[in-house]
């Protein structure tokens, strides 16, 4: 059986097993009375989630050896995978494409799944059957089945072969057997290692925000409608961190990666993620006082569903094809489109009828909430939350209403906001100026039960961080009043954060969490507000290069666009306070640890190997002799671009571009770090050393010593004539004659010397080896020596010489984004870690199905 | 009225603030016609106009300009919008990476004068993220 037929084979068996799995724990679920049948139904459940999860892993195993083993007989290892790639970056081939994502979300609700039914005995009947009913949907978009007669596909499989996959070829008419040598390759933006991590993490988030919808969907369905909150709150603090950790790892990759410039672009493919995030972390708070206030717990029940359905609606969105033309980086349409809707709708018909049967079984609240409860500030902490993501959702969306008003027959041409960043950042900066305030108030209201009249407590942190803005503000130079409120709101979140911790919770650790996480967003802000607020082109100042005739270019208002600066290699310019001088090119060979001039090597084409062609010495050690074949990553180029500030200090920066055939040419940047700040750079045009040079038609001089010509526009002076005992590259022997000619080429700031040579050898044959200046794009050849006019003739080309066009940004404190992410991710896990405690605690005392008993360590909140 | 429901109230207002702002920072799907119009009027809002490049027989793209060495910031190419209207599209920002692989673009901004000037090009490459139009031939050429 071949390796295909067995993926697809264990793909219908998982869909059965899960559909089986499903029917069982409904009947199971449904039949309360007799114990010992519904224990048969149950036994049988597990057994066929087992074999369905048994039957998923397979699906992947299958998948990544068809990519590992290079079967490029098979669609997907073709197109997403290629021989040169290291086994690291297979991983990523194998979620590049659509269905292999997909298989990373199904994967991970497997696993997941299992955990679930192995650690909550209590509900795992009614939980799983909606769990194991959306892992039979979910595989489903791989099963690649078409329902005969009705021309309808169920999912796409990623077991097809080429032939199955373009039957249109031509090649199956003369070979029917015929095999790709080698695959398409991965896109080289992926071929980073955070790409390695990120989907995985984000796909696990994904999957995890089921978990407490499923919970909720059990609670409604069983009218436990409070008791649902228990095991739910930790599966939203869990899928809190690992959906927050997959966000942030994609806005890292970014900014390393891409030359968007930055870690965050409102792109819909973010907002998509982004939203669903929020939602779920404005529903954990609501959560956290469900119990005690009805309000906050029919609130919970809507966005507990919301968070799981934005899920459903941004794998819509980015699969669907619906964004077109206004992302630039979504999925093209599978053809899936109707069956992701079908789901989506699926869902929402289900929780909608399942709450408004309970609805009314709901508790009230008998009296209304004071506004000196912890309640009332968590509450409204969670509604400004909720505001912000459908800020985000609205335009992000539009593409949607669009397709609605044209299938209702009208028509609807909006588009998205012209400038994404500046758009978002104008509504969600107050937003999260709320959010934060709030996050500090709130954590007095819970920890310090403040009460009426009582406000005084509030002041200190109050005074404390006015100062402190004070002071940031005359010295960090803010001039911008919405910066000045974000930054305002931030240090006082910090301080009052800060505050708890030490005074009240005296450095528990365990109840910390909240508090933590509160001091991690608030520095983020700060870090984002330095960062993107008073980021500073430093290309900019580089005036006065730029040659244009037309006036049109030179006018003042276009000043602001030309943020790009051209540099000759070889040649300083400054660029703000740095003296930048390119390199050249390089290239990076797989077992040197420093990259290597490009014309050190000669690539082979079509293949990743290359030819040395002079020995290849880093420092002292020397890697490999000339002739040797080395292991290259043939796309990258590196520009090297050497940056000299003024006192006297040297880094060296490395842009990369890479070539890519089918691709297009790709840029990423290189960043120098420094504690406050880091400076980013990009090549937005460099050379392709693979490509043929151009040199001009030959020009013959004719010159005596000490003359001056032009060659070029360079003015040059043959200084001497003399002879040699050495020339590079030629062994002499002792009858052979050998002459070297110098001569000196000006050029703006410094000279150059080029020195052709001319031997004559015992059997009269002439060697003219040329000497070619990269620096210069010139190429000298000594062609002939006139001993009776005493006149020298060389032979000179020239190229165009090798630039780049770079771009730089500093971007100050960026490290504070970094730290308040690292701080955020830890209060995070605190909090996850002391909600399974209590969920375990009651669990293990058998009152979780109990209601309005107060736990033992669930009392102090 | 209970303060439950005057804050709701708050909230509603809020999220039809949010929608009616949508609404107006929304930019439009339009041509070249349009953008000249709009120019004409003196408004200075941006568009997005959606194009084909102009391509010759063997697949050049027609029109386009970048030399970096007189101005690295100046890119320029011929749209051919839906109505089939042509217009020069004028980039003051370095070439794009893709752009010569690309065949249809987005492009948004506003008409100065004889052609369109815009800020941001969005490009749609057929081989990018899916392969439904390989290069399959070339690639095969080479290796039977």
């Amino acid at each position: 059986m071949t390796l295909g037929n067995t993926g697809h084979l264990l793909v219908i068996i998982s869909f059965v097993t899960a559909l089986v799995a499903t029917y069982a724990y409904l009947r199971a679920t449904l039949l309360t009375t007799d114990t010992l049948q519904n224990n048969t139904w149950k036994h049988f459940a597990r057994g066929a989630f087992y074999v369905h999860a048994a039957a998923i892993i397979g699906v992947c195993t299958t998948l990544y050896l068809i990519i590992y083993g290079h079967h490029f007989e098979y669609h997907y290892a073709w197109s997403h995978s290629s021989r040169a790639l290291p086994w690291y970056y297979m991983i990523s081939c194998f979620w590049e494409g659509q269905e292999g994502s997909f298989m990373l979300w199904m994967f991970w609700q497997a696993v997941l799944g299992v955990i679930l039914i192995r650690t909550n005995k209590v509900w795992e009947t009614p939980m799983m059957t909606v769990y194991a009913l959306v892992q039979a949907f979910l595989t489903s978009m791989i099963l690649g089945v078409v329902i005969p007669g009705l021309d309808f596909k169920i999912g796409s499989t990623p077991f097809l072969t080429m032939r199955e996959a373009m039957p249109e070829l031509p090649v199956w008419a003369m070979n029917p057997n015929f095999i790709p040598k080698d695959g398409n390759g991965l896109n080289p933006l992926l071929q980073n290692y955070w790409m390695v991590i990120h989907p995985p993490t984000l796909f696990l988030g994904f999957a995890l925000t089921l978990v407490p919808f499923a919970y909720l969907m059990a609670g409604l369905w069983q009218k436990q409608l409070t008791e649902w909150l228990r095991p739910a709150l930790p599966w939203m603090l869990l899928t809190g961190v690992i959906l927050g950790v997959g966000i942030l790892m994609g806005g890292y990759w970014a900014y390393e990666t891409l030359s968007f410039n930055s870690y965050w672009s409102w792109d819909p493919v973010e907002n998509a993620v982004y939203v669903p995030w929020l939602v779920g972390i404005a529903a954990l708070h609501t959560m956290i006082i469900a119990k005690k206030n009805a309000t906050a717990l029919k609130t919970s029940v809507i966005l507990v569903t919301a968070q799981f359905i934005l899920i459903l609606y941004s794998t819509f969105l980015t699969r669907s094809g619906i964004l077109g033309n206004s992302s630039v980086h979504s999925f093209t349409d599978l053809g899936l489109s109707g069956q992701l809707l079908m789901y989506l709708l699926a869902f929402i018909a289900v929780s909608i009828v399942l709450s408004v049967r309970v609805w009314k079984l709901m508790p009230s609240d008998k009296e209304e909430t004071s506004a000196y409860s912890r309640e009332f500030w968590l509450f409204m902490g969670a509604t400004v939350i909720c505001l912000a993501s459908f800020q985000v959702i609205v335009p992000t969306s539009i593409p949607v209403w669009n397709s609605i008003v044209q299938a209702l027959g009208g028509v609807s041409k909006l588009a998205p906001p012209t400038d994404a960043i500046s758009y978002y950042t104008k509504f969600q900066l107050w937003f999260f100026a709320a959010i934060t305030i709030l996050s500090g108030i709130g954590q007095y209201f819970w920890w310090k039960r403040v009460q009426k009249g009582k406000m005084q407590d509030l002041l200190t942190p109050l005074w404390i961080s006015l100062f402190i803005t004070a002071l940031l503000i005359t010295f960090g130079g803010i001039n911008k009043l919405p910066y000045i409120a974000l930054l305002t709101a931030a240090v006082f979140s910090l301080v009052a954060n800060t505050t708890i911790i030490l005074g009240i919770l005296r450095g528990s650790y365990r109840l910390s969490g909240g508090a933590i996480t509160h001091i991690g967003v608030a520095l983020m802000l700060i870090g984002i507000l330095w960062s993107s607020g008073y980021q500073k082109v430093v290309s900019l100042n580089a005036s006065g290069l730029l040659i244009s005739k037309e006036d049109f270019f030179t006018k003042e208002d276009n000043k602001e666009n030309k943020e790009n600066v051209l540099l000759w290699v070889g040649q300083p310019t400054r660029m703000g306070d740095y003296l930048l001088t390119y390199r050249g090119p390089r290239t990076e060979i797989r077992d040197v640890p420093k990259y290597v001039p490009s014309s050190w090597v000669d690539i082979i084409e079509g293949d990743f190997h290359a030819v040395c062609l002079k020995d290849i010495t880093v420092g002292e050690k020397t890697y490999h002799k000339k002739g040797d074949t080395v292991a290259v990553y043939p796309e990258n180029v590196f520009y090297e671009v050497e940056y000299r500030e003024p006192s006297g200090r040297i880094t060296t920066l490395y842009p990369r571009v890479q070539f890519n055939e089918r691709m297009g040419m790709v840029t990423s940047p290189d960043i120098k770090r420094e504690l406050n700040k880091d400076l980013y750079s990009y090549a937005m045009v460099g050379s392709n050393p693979g490509e043929a040079e151009e040199w001009s038609p030959t020009e013959n001089f004719r010159v005596a010593i000490q003359d001056t010509f032009f060659v070029n526009d360079f003015v040059a002076v043959l200084e001497s004539v003399s002879r040699t005992n050495a020339v590079e590259g030629l062994s002499l022997n002792p009858n052979d004659v050998a002459v070297k000619a110098q001569i000196k080429v000006l050029d703006k700031e410094r000279e150059y010397i080029i020195a052709p040579t001319f031997a004559i050898n015992q059997d009269r044959m002439v060697m003219r080896k040329p000497e070619v200046n990269e620096d210069l794009g010139l190429r000298v050849q000594f062609m002939e020596i006139d001993p009776k006019t005493g006149t020298f003739n060389f032979a000179v080309n020239s190229k165009q010489r090798d630039y780049i066009v770079m771009k730089a940004v500093e971007k100050p404190l960026i490290n504070v984004l970094w730290v308040g992410t690292l701080v955020l991710v830890i209060g995070f896990i605190l909090s996850t870690i002391r909600r399974f405690r209590e969920f375990r605690l009651t669990r293990d005392k058998g009152v979780e199905l109990e209601s309005s008993k107060p736990s033992v360590v669930g009392s102090r909140q | 009225m209970k303060k439950v429901h005057i804050f709701g109230l708050i909230v509603i207002a809020i999220a039809i603030g949010i929608i009616v702002s949508t609404y107006g920072n929304a930019s439009t799907y339009s041509n070249f016609t349009e953008a000249e119009e709009l120019a004409k009027e003196g408004e200075t809002t941006e568009i997005h106009v959606v194009g084909k490049l102009k391509k010759d027989v063997t697949g050049q793209i027609v029109g386009m300009k970048y030399d970096p060495v007189m101005d690295v910031n100046h890119f320029e190419f011929m749209l051919v919008d839906t109505n089939k209207v042509v217009k020069k599209v004028v980039y003051l920002s370095p070439k794009p990476q893709d752009f010569d692989k690309s065949e249809q673009v987005v492009v948004i901004g506003r008409m100065q004068g004889d052609h369109f000037e815009c800020n941001k090009i969005l490009m749609k490459c057929p081989s990018k993220y899916t392969n439904e139009k390989p290069d399959f031939k070339e690639a095969t050429a080479k290796r039977m």
